[in-house]
């Protein structure tokens, strides 16, 4: 696998089949459903849980924003994800260009499927730190993978967009 | 001392208090002493201070992304937001801004967009 900057696109290139699917895996990997340590990891409070109130506005006017930030983020990913749909042709030759303008879209959304995996199988931080584990011989550890290979991801965005970011609000 | 401290005139209605002044002055002629106003300064921001945007620690978010994220929402300098990354890192948390209430709930929501671990504190 190829990955690279060109002009306002993030090309990824020299696909194989594996980590082609594991890419078109982003947008489902961020569902949180069926788990719910991902789901309260995803929607945490935003304060001590004593505060009942503080969390009650929360939950009824902070949390619908949120999944609707979430959702769009993911959304945009998967649009992005249909160039690799079509057999077409065979991985090994398809490339996945990604606007540069979608590059915070792709942050979100692979740092939701990273909380989601991590949640869903309960590594421990010994796990999370094994950036060289191998081979993947359970569920568990194929996990793991995806999860070391979307953080590689959001590195290779991260530094793409540089050094510049602007303040989002005041 | 009592507690609670009585506020000035309180107990007395409004009426009484006019007369009695008044009586007072009848009697003395005297000239009366300028009162001392005392003048408390607090800003609407001191009113509201004490309230901290806390970020707790969690292994699976990188650290270049906590940064750059520190960066974008407090529009911290690059050293200045690393300083709290790694804080979270090594501690378990970092007070990333303190001030006026509604200011650090709009911060709070704006860390969960990112999926960061924030809370919102009253300073004890």
């Amino acid at each position: 696998m190829e990955i690279c900057r060109r002009e306002d696109k993030l090309e990824i290139s020299e696909l194989d089949p594996f980590l082609a699917e594991l890419l078109r895996q982003i947008p489902a990997s961020t569902n949180p459903e069926g788990t719910p340590a991902a789901e309260k990891r995803l929607f945490s409070p935003p304060a001590d849980r004593s505060k009942t109130e503080q969390c009650s506005e929360w939950k009824l006017y902070v949390e619908p924003e949120l999944r609707r930030l979430f959702r769009t983020a993911t959304e945009t990913v998967a649009a992005d994800l249909e160039q690799l749909n079509g057999n077409e042709k065979p991985f090994a030759n398809r490339k996945l260009r990604i606007p540069t303008q979608h590059a915070d879209a792709w942050l979100n959304a692979l740092n939701q499927a990273r909380l989601v995996i991590a949640a869903k199988y309960n590594f421990t931080d010994g796990e999370l730190c094994d950036h060289y584990r191998s081979p993947i011989g359970s569920r568990r550890d194929l996990g793991l993978f995806q999860l070391n290979f979307y953080g590689f991801l959001q590195e290779f965005i991260l530094r793409e967009i540089g050094d510049c970011p602007e303040k989002t609000s005041d | 001392m009592s507690w609670p401290p009585q506020r000035c005139g309180a107990g007395v209605a409004e009426g009484e208090s006019a007369v009695a002044f008044s009586a007072a002055k009848d009697a003395t002629e005297t000239t009366v002493e300028e009162p001392v106003i005392e003048k408390e300064t607090r800003s609407q921001d001191d009113v509201d201070l004490p309230w901290q945007v806390v970020v707790h620690n969690d292994p699976v978010n990188l650290m270049t992304y906590v940064t750059m994220v520190f960066q974008r929402v407090f529009g911290y300098p690059r050293e200045k937001a690393e300083r709290h990354m790694l804080e979270v890192h090594q501690k378990g948390r970092s007070i990333l801004w303190s001030g006026m209430r509604e200011r650090a709930e709009l911060y709070v929501q704006q860390l969960h967009g990112y999926l960061l671990l924030a809370t919102l504190e009253k300073v004890s």
